[in-house]
């Protein structure tokens, strides 16, 4: 996974940010100030193996992350992280799942140009003749509260 | 011994003298006695699939869920580029113009169709509408569901996107639809039940061979299916997922 660059940004203007992620992996990110309406009646739908490795994408999920199929498939998933995001939020959704259960929140997603876009997420394990095989995510469009109340506590839970 | 056939539903009823000719053509291809039984409603079809008396199944996608899940049921095939989607529509000139502008105590004319009611309840989530603070009158049909916004006995309703879309002109211009789903991978499937195991793959073959005869590409545009294709388990599973991720 390569560092951004300025030229992702397309022109905006983006504050620099250096992103450490769970297994250690670090990476340059800009972020620019600008949302993306997550689009009415649609699902972004995307599959992981168990190490978080990107298997499938439908297309709503390449139109909302500006990435394209090709550049997401074979990636991790947390190319999307955004550094509003509490990595306290991810311990909880990776420990959920790993134990077979359902995980919904709201996240705050990062674009390949430096927006973001908000969604409800729910992710489920892929369970196979008892075994966890991988995991889909499926995002929709969350209220703007439900985001305001996320906006709002997220920052708390930073150490 | 005859085995049953049934089909969701949910589908249009103008299709049903085409699913009995699809029965016909599936009988005379395979040389296997198929006795195609209807339900009225989902219940009925619940009590029949619970008292294990479905061999063959077109399913909607919530209860092919549950039956290759609970039931052991397989995915032999499943309609070509005809997802399910839902629509949420309100009466036209009413006070509702968008999703964002309904409130709680909203109420809802909705179908037993599990699969319409539970997309239609994740469209009107922005709203932060839910099961807890909307009233939902279940309506035995999707005109009786746009009656019901037209006589403003409900605020919004939800309708299966096809069926929305063969309403009448003078229906439709009297709603508003609010949003449609674009969720391009939920779809009804074809199952068999696991006792069928001997006979799957001559079905199997027989439905993906419908398209290619004349009289049989005829019989599946009476039901509003261009022609079958193969589904693989791992599909139905990757749906079922997708299900259960939306399901609260």
């Amino acid at each position: 996974m390569r560092d951004m660059t300025l030229d992702d940004l397309h022109g905006a203007v983006g504050v620099e940010h250096m992103l450490t992620y769970a297994d250690g992996f670090r990476r340059r990110i800009y972020v620019v100030d600008r949302e993306v309406p997550f689009p009415e009646g649609r699902l972004i739908v995307s599959s992981t193996d168990t190490a978080g490795v990107i298997t499938h994408a439908n297309e709503s999920f390449v139109a909302m992350s500006g990435f394209s199929l090709e550049e997401l498939i074979g990636e991790q998933h947390y190319i999307l992280r955004h550094p509003d995001m509490p990595p306290a939020a991810f311990k909880g959704l990776w420990d959920t799942v790993n134990e077979g259960q359902k995980w919904h929140g709201y996240v705050k997603n990062l674009r390949k140009d430096g927006a973001h876009y908000w969604v409800h997420a729910a992710v489920v394990p892929n369970i196979r003749n008892g075994r966890i095989v991988g995991f889909t995510s499926v995002r929709r469009k969350p209220s703007r509260s439900k985001v305001a109340e996320a906006a709002a506590l997220y920052p708390t839970l930073f150490h | 011994m005859s085995l049953i056939f049934t089909v969701s539903p949910d589908f249009n009823t103008k299709y049903l003298p085409g699913w009995f000719v699809v029965n016909t053509m599936l009988q005379r291809q395979t040389g296997l006695a198929i006795h195609l039984e209807t339900f009225d409603d989902f219940d009925s079809l619940h009590d029949a699939t619970r008292l294990d008396q479905i061999d063959l199944i077109y399913a909607n996608p919530f209860d092919a869920a549950r039956l290759v899940r609970d039931h052991g049921f397989v995915a032999l095939v499943r309609p070509h580029a005809r997802p399910d989607e839902a629509v949420v529509a309100a009466r036209a000139g009413s006070l509702v113009s968008s999703v964002e502008s309904l409130r709680p105590g909203t109420r809802i004319a909705s179908t037993d169709n599990p699969d319409v009611h539970m997309m239609g309840m994740i469209m009107i989530e922005p709203a932060d509408l839910d099961a807890d603070n909307v009233t939902v009158q279940q309506r035995p049909s999707y005109v009786l569901v746009a009656k019901s916004l037209l006589d403003d006995d409900a605020d919004i309703g939800f309708f299966l996107a096809e069926t929305f879309d063969e309403l009448s002109e003078t229906i439709r211009k009297q709603l508003q639809v609010l949003v449609r789903s674009e969720i391009q991978v939920i779809s009804h499937v074809f199952l068999a039940h696991p006792r069928v195991a001997q006979q799957m793959l001559l079905i199997r073959t027989a439905l993906l061979a419908l398209a290619g005869d004349a009289r049989g590409a005829m019989a599946l545009e009476d039901v509003g299916i261009d022609h079958f294709e193969p589904v693989e388990q791992e599909e139905v599973e990757f749906m079922i997922d997708l299900m259960t991720a939306l399901t609260a």
